[in-house]
């Protein structure tokens, strides 16, 4: 509430910065805008910028440490006993007093201790945001009014403002870097801890994963197991069995709608395809747990088959189903790509359509047409809401279609949802897998964008 | 140049050529709404074309042409671009099929049967009358399988050796052998322009047609590729008969014995080359080889 | 001329040779044509019809959920219960037992009931939502306290199930929820007209429960609309801002190949590892709350970017360059040029992307669960920071739910979710084809 009074204080300002740099502008010529160096308006944004903006980057920059700054003040202000708690015991008391500051549902019985640590909180609170409040106004304020009193005729304010935009250009361009950035560091980061525990090479050739690690070390089990190989074989055996129904009616569909169709079949089938592609992930996991798994079980049971009710067969058919339009429209786009000449040059030689279709047409499309089955794998194997709804959680090392089997991204759901201990090796494998799923869907990605590129200027 | 003022005035008919399609070769010459002169029809046809229009949608794109054409000679089709004589000649093996707004009355008559008749079929019909592009068009493959492509989808040969032959023997006849022999592994689209352009060539006479279609065949090329191209025209004009429709008349000249000038959709001349570029009947083609157009 | 009658003479044979064995494959290609066609026909046919079979089973599931089955109850609001000292104090009226209240209404309906057993599967037949909702009557109104009044209150999800037929009376009294006891006074109730389906306004608002009869999807859609505004907010303006540099200022070099190699690759990163960066950087770096809109809609921001800045790309692209050159003719600076002429041209373009990349966004569910985004939230979201859900993590939650009730509405919230994502779509295609241009 009060970050957003702050916030409408500061548009005000920002306002009130424009309209007085623009009169002050007109001012200063005389009226004669002809004598400004640029319009009156970019003076008046000039002023704005500089009001509104140094402002505005100390306030966000504030309110991304400010609950870091804070939770360090209140820990160092705790009894003895409690601030030399191991860290993740010491993040619980953090989060009891946070809860307790935000009225909500705290884990323990609240004491004296906790109370005093949560007033101190919300003391210290205040201060930093009264204190904040005091210097973005006073900042935002003069460096408004400094601005105004720099305003000359022959000043470049349109320059200046253009340079300053450009600068705000390039810093959104930047975001997709530090995206990626922030991907790689977060899951580099947690992965290296990860590995400190459990070494690489048990993770990556590990026959047997069983993350549940005793809480005691004495308990059963204490230890957990990361062996990642059965994770990988039930990716991809549900990718394949997906790749299995997606290329082949993805492909003939594509064919038939680039070949074949008369423009007005083209044009109301082809977006009826794509709805497919439109659908969110959750309604198919939703549709394959309760439709199509009891089908392909009862269906086995009729053939005397025994097959699981989270069989990878199910929730490789549904993540088919949701790969065929992506499938088709990837490589409708490829063989529209072929240039007439060829497939004129087939039928000049007497050669049918199917036999264009082909001996010409597949065979020159075929790399574009590979990027795009590429493609369509590291979506497979990055797809988690069907799995996590319609496939297993337990890690059966098996190839089987009709048993259950889990992936790797069923996985990072299960070790990341529910409560958690930050530190251990089950919230760490989730990164560990993370960084693995990272890595292998770029590389794909990486190949597959420069095939089709390759492709696309071949034929450009 | 009265013949312009009586369009009626046309040489002397060649009684002999006159087969069972008498009555329907009759209309090439007596209908009185056509504009064309010269020598439309020939002694022993291998392709008579009776009125045929082709329309793009609603606009006509050629408008009544009647035109015969020799056997073992090469004919020229030229005129300003635009003026529908490529479009003339996808109707020869129905290439027009493959655009779909693209319509084709009138006949096209080829050993007494019209190629637009309802039991052609145009695989066989494109068996026999292969076609060569503006620009050349080697399938993405290697230069064996470029050439090997039209026998191989028609079972033209049985074993490996017997396609191996006639790779050769088509190479050979569009006189690329000699540039490609150790390469034949190699891809199509690798060879210079000229050398593609004839890698066509020999993938159309690979087929063994009777009728070989050359749509502006140089236009793409150089100099010297262009001069490799007509002498094989020539040499090939022995083994089949060739329709090439050309911009340049020098080409026309040099490498066809007649010349079918089109305009705005009409065929308005045809005639011996050497009569039509020395003393053309109608003003238009006049105009044209003298260069005041085009 | 010689040479002509030797070559005459050859290749007529070789020639009508080719045209026989032409002719006489023609059949088989001709069949392998029609066969290779048949298979093209068959792929659109089965990619149509999985398209049907998923909507049908999802509307067939789910359209019942829009009603619910509600019961008459002819309340005494007992002042000896509610308010035994008669102070009318709205702190012990707030307190008052309405759970005794309505289960003596259903004794007195039923005085037959004498049993413990009995009397306990006689309640069940009412939702424990009921003495909410006298409890929010009463509040509302204090007077009401002493009166008789009738309202119709929810029935329990079992007999809801039953009404809608989803619950089959022919198997044998085990294998059901309801007793045969139970089904005898539904019957009674049902021909008395107690008992009636009425449209489920609870439905759309109310949030979660963890009875499926009080369930409704507002917590969900509100979270859902409060992330998708913050992810509307980020994503279109940086979006565009970032097309237009890389499109109009970027200069070609290595860094811009970097950033649009980056672009692309961003654009096919699964979303779940969208997830894991938000959870490390926004919740666990930064300290944003968990379950929170405001890092759900920065999470999608992220996600979304790359969608926009493709489809705003291709947008300005397609603005001819003879507009740039006209306005730098009359002396625009490349900016004014930029953001005055070209920029306008390109909206509805990149409003198109923009609308594109908000229904993924809405859709969107596994970096949701990442930043505990599925937590059980009864109340309705007011504010960025307010812990929330999201409709497509709701279907997932519910999808996870063991009652048979849960089912419909599972797949009423995916008819909603598909309603809206159909409706965004329809307004992209609507705008793609208003303001088409051919230059």
């Amino acid at each position: 509430m009060q970050a957003q009074f702050l916030m409408g204080v500061l548009t005000l300002m920002s306002v009130a910065a424009y309209y007085f740099g623009r009169r002050r502008a007109v001012f200063m010529v005389g009226g004669k805008i002809r004598d400004l160096h640029s319009l009156p308006s970019y003076y008046g944004f000039y002023a704005a910028m500089w009001c509104g903006i140094p402002a505005l980057l100390v306030f966000m920059l504030w309110m991304g440490f400010e609950s870091s700054i804070i939770s360090y003040l209140v820990v160092d202000a705790l009894p003895q006993d409690q601030r030399t708690l191991s860290p993740d015991r010491l993040n619980l008391v953090l989060n009891d007093i946070k809860n307790l500051v935000n009225g909500n549902i705290v884990s323990r019985e609240i004491d004296t201790a906790l109370r005093a640590a949560a007033d101190r909180y919300i003391r210290l609170q205040n201060i930093i945001r009264a204190a904040l409040s005091v210097a973005v106004l006073v900042l935002a304020a003069g460096a408004g009014s400094w601005t105004l009193t720099r305003i000359k005729a022959r000043q470049r304010a349109r320059n200046a403002v253009e340079r300053l935009i450009t600068i705000i250009l390039i810093v959104c361009s930047s975001i997709a870097i530090l995206t990626t950035l922030g991907i790689v560091f977060s899951v580099l980061f947690e992965s290296v801890r990860f590995f400190q525990a459990v070494p690489v090479a048990d993770f990556l050739f590990g026959m047997s994963w069983s993350p549940q690690t005793a809480i005691r070390a004495d308990q059963v089990g204490s230890s957990g197991a990361f062996g990642a190989v059965p994770l990988f074989v039930g990716t991809l055996l549900i990718s394949l069995i997906a790749m299995l129904v997606a290329v082949p009616i993805g492909l003939r569909s594509a064919i038939y709608l680039s070949e074949y169709a008369s423009p007005r079949f083209r044009t109301v089938v082809k977006p009826l395809i794509e709805i497919l592609a439109g659908i969110p992930t959750v309604v198919y996991g939703f549709f394959s747990s309760l439709t199509v798994a009891p089908f392909i079980r009862d269906t086995g049971g009729l053939l005397g088959l025994d097959v699981a009710s989270e069989s990878a067969l199910a929730a490789g058919l549904v993540m088919g189903i949701m790969i065929i339009p992506f499938i088709s429209s990837l490589s409708d786009d490829v063989i529209n790509a072929v240039p007439q000449s060829l497939r004129d040059g087939a039928y000049a030689l007497g050669a049918t359509r199917s036999e264009t279709v082909r001996r010409v047409i597949i065979p020159a499309a075929l790399p574009g047409i590979v990027g795009g089955i590429l493609l369509a794998v590291s979506r497979a194997i990055g797809e988690t809401m069907i799995v996590v709804m319609a496939a297993g959680l337990a890690a059966n090392l098996t190839v089987n279609p009709l048993k259950a089997v889990t992936t790797v991204t069923v996985q990072i759901v299960t070790l990341l949802t529910g409560d958690q201990e930050f530190d251990s090796p089950k919230t760490l494998a989730a990164f560990a897998l993370g960084l693995l799923l990272f890595g292998v869907t770029l590389i794909l990605n990486v190949i597959a964008l420069h095939v089709v590129r390759k492709y696309r200027e071949q034929y450009e | 140049m009265d013949s312009i003022v009586n369009p009626t005035n046309i040489p002397a008919v060649h009684t002999t050529s006159i087969s069972d399609v008498v009555k329907d070769r009759s209309d090439v010459v007596s209908r009185e709404n056509r504009s064309t002169v010269g020598e439309t029809i020939v002694e022993d046809p291998r392709i008579s074309c009776l009125d045929v229009n082709v329309y793009y949608g609603e606009k006509p794109a050629i408008r009544q042409v009647g035109l015969e054409i020799a056997r073992n000679q090469v004919i020229a089709m030229i005129g300003p671009s635009g003026c529908g004589k490529s479009s003339f000649l996808r109707c020869l093996n129905r290439m027009n099929d493959t655009i779909p707004a693209c319509q084709v009355t009138g006949k096209i008559l080829m050993d007494g049967q019209d190629i637009n008749g309802k039991g052609i079929d145009t695989v066989l019909l494109r068996a026999e009358v292969g076609m060569v592009f503006q620009k050349p068009n080697p399938f993405p493959k290697s230069i064996w399988e470029n050439v090997a492509f039209g026998p191989r989808i028609h079972g033209l040969a049985q074993t490996k050796k017997e396609l191996d032959e006639i790779v050769e023997k088509s190479l050979i006849q569009a006189g690329l052998w000699d540039e490609v022999k150790d390469r034949l592994n190699q891809p199509g689209t690798g060879l210079s322009g000229g050398q593609q352009q004839r890698l066509c060539i020999a993938r159309a006479i690979a087929v063994n047609p009777e009728v070989i279609l050359m749509d502006e065949p140089c236009s793409a090329l150089d100099p010297i590729a262009t001069a490799k191209i007509e002498e094989l025209i020539d040499k090939l004009r022995l083994d089949y008969t060739i329709c090439v429709v050309t911009h340049s008349m020098q080409q026309a000249a040099r490498i066809s014995q007649r010349t079918a000038f089109f305009h705005l959709g009409d065929l308005i001349e045809v005639g011996e080359t050497k009569q039509i570029f020395t003393k053309p009947l109608h003003h238009l083609t006049e105009d044209y080889i003298t260069g005041r157009f085009g | 001329m010689n040479k002509h009658e030797t070559t005459n003479k050859t290749i007529p044979t070789a020639r009508s040779k080719t045209k026989d064995i032409v002719r006489q494959s023609l059949k088989k290609r001709y069949n392998r044509e029609r066969r290779f066609k048949w298979h093209g026909q068959a792929a659109i046919a089965v990619a149509l019809l999985l398209l049907l079979i998923l909507f049908f089973s999802i509307s067939g599931k789910g359209y019942t959920a829009f009603q619910q089955t509600m019961m008459s109850l002819d309340v005494y609001l007992d002042p000896e219960i509610l308010d035994p000292e008669g102070s009318r104090d709205p702190a012990v009226l707030a307190r008052g037992d309405y759970g005794g209240i309505v289960k003596a209404t259903m004794r007195r309906m039923f005085p037959e009931v004498t049993g413990r057993q009995d009397k306990r599967a006689l309640y069940a037949l009412v939702s424990s939502g009921a003495s909410f909702m006298l409890h929010d009557k009463v509040m509302e109104n204090p007077a009401l306290v002493g009166q008789r009044v009738s309202v119709w209150v929810p029935a329990d999800d079992e007999v809801d199930m039953l009404m809608k037929g989803h619950v089959s009376r022919d198997v044998s009294e085990a294998d059901r929820r309801l007793s045969d006891q139970q089904l005898v006074w539904i019957d009674q109730l049902v021909t008395e007209g107690r008992i009636q389906k009425q449209f489920n306004t609870a439905f759309f608002t109310a949030g979660d429960s963890r009875d499926p009869e009080l369930s409704g999807i507002r917590g969900a859609l509100t979270g859902s609309l409060i992330t998708l505004v913050i992810t509307l907010m980020l994503s279109f303006p940086v979006g565009v801002a970032t097309a237009v540099y890389l499109e109009e200022f970027a200069p070609r070099n290595r860094w811009t190949d970097v950033i649009e190699v980056n672009i692309n690759n961003l654009a096919a990163v699964p979303s779940i590892v969208f997830g894991l960066l938000g959870l490390a950087v926004f919740i666990n770096f930064l300290g944003f709350p968990r379950s929170a809109p405001l890092v759900g809609g920065l999470v999608l921001t992220l996600m979304t970017l790359p969608t926009i800045i493709i489809a705003s790309r291709a947008a300005l692209k397609s603005v001819p360059p003879s507009i740039r050159e006209a306005a730098l003719g009359v002396g625009a600076s490349p900016m004014q040029t930029i953001l005055f002429h070209v920029l306008p041209l390109a909206m509805p373009g990149m409003l198109t992307g923009t609308i594109i990349g908000m229904a993924q966004a809405l859709g969107e569910t596994a970096p949701l669960l990442m930043i505990g985004m599925v937590a059980f939230i009864v109340d309705v979201p007011s504010g960025i920071y307010d812990p929330s859900t999201a409709l497509p993590v709701q279907i997932f939650l519910w999808a996870d739910s063991p009652e048979r009730a849960f089912v419909e509405r599972t797949s009423a919230a995916i008819m909603v979710l598909l309603a809206f994502l159909i409706s965004m779509n329809a307004v992209s295609v609507f705008l793609r084809k208003r303001f088409e241009r051919r230059w």
